[in-house]
């Protein structure tokens, strides 16, 4: 009983959050500018983060945990040197 | 695929509303960066996602693998106080770089940088 709960429950999730990063990409790839790119990666960052985590339940494992970390430190870094590129054309000056 | 550790049906009940709220939240914001009309407001609209989805998504992990395991599991709240920091500090980066970019080229009806709209307004 719970387990069928768990498993179609978690089947609609990760069918929204996939529907999300498609959201994410008609963004990405519509445009306008480079700013609504940038915040659409970041987005699809988040998602990405979350499809895991909805992931190491499903298959009762730490690992994806782990993996949803590191994307989550490395959306922050790419975002923010994407900003600073925007905002001044150098990444390190 | 495991087979769920032969939860509670509460404890599976409370998973899936919680995750599914959550990615339902998500779905919402990543829509709302879809439809929406300019930056400006697009840049409000996926931190539905990071905020109040990513919670839920979280909150489900963590009643999950504390039931399942048996013990209290919370390292997922590390998850949730990262991105609860970082994402206001990138997404202010990332609105202040798009006001620079919207002066520099005269477009838009974005307000002039501080200091120049006292003297439109001040009386000859």
């Amino acid at each position: 009983m719970s387990a069928a709960i768990l498993f179609w429950s978690l089947s609609i999730a990760q069918f929204l959050l996939a529907l999300a990063m498609v959201a994410a990409i008609y963004r990405l790839i519509k445009g306008p500018r480079a700013q609504d790119r940038v915040l659409s990666l970041d987005s699809m960052y988040v998602n990405a983060m979350l499809m895991l985590v909805v992931f190491g339940i499903r298959y009762g494992t730490t690992i994806y945990f782990e993996a949803a970390l590191v994307i989550g430190v490395l959306g922050f870094v790419g975002t923010g040197a994407l900003a600073k590129f925007l905002m001044r054309g150098e990444v390190i000056e | 695929m495991n087979d769920f550790a032969d939860l509670p049906v509460w404890a599976a009940v409370l998973v899936s509303v919680s995750v599914l709220t959550g990615a339902f939240v998500t779905l919402v914001g990543c829509i709302g960066l879809a439809r929406l009309n300019n930056f400006y407001q697009r840049v409000h609209a996926p931190t539905l996602g990071t905020s109040f989805g990513t919670a839920l998504i979280l909150l489900g992990s963590i009643v999950y693998f504390s039931l399942a395991g048996g013990r209290l599991a919370v390292h997922e709240a590390l998850i949730f106080v990262f991105v609860s920091l970082t994402t206001p500090v990138t997404l202010m980066l990332l609105a202040r770089a798009a006001l620079y970019r919207d002066r520099a080229e005269g477009n838009g009806d974005v307000p002039a940088p501080a200091g120049q709209d006292v003297e439109v307004g001040k009386p000859e």
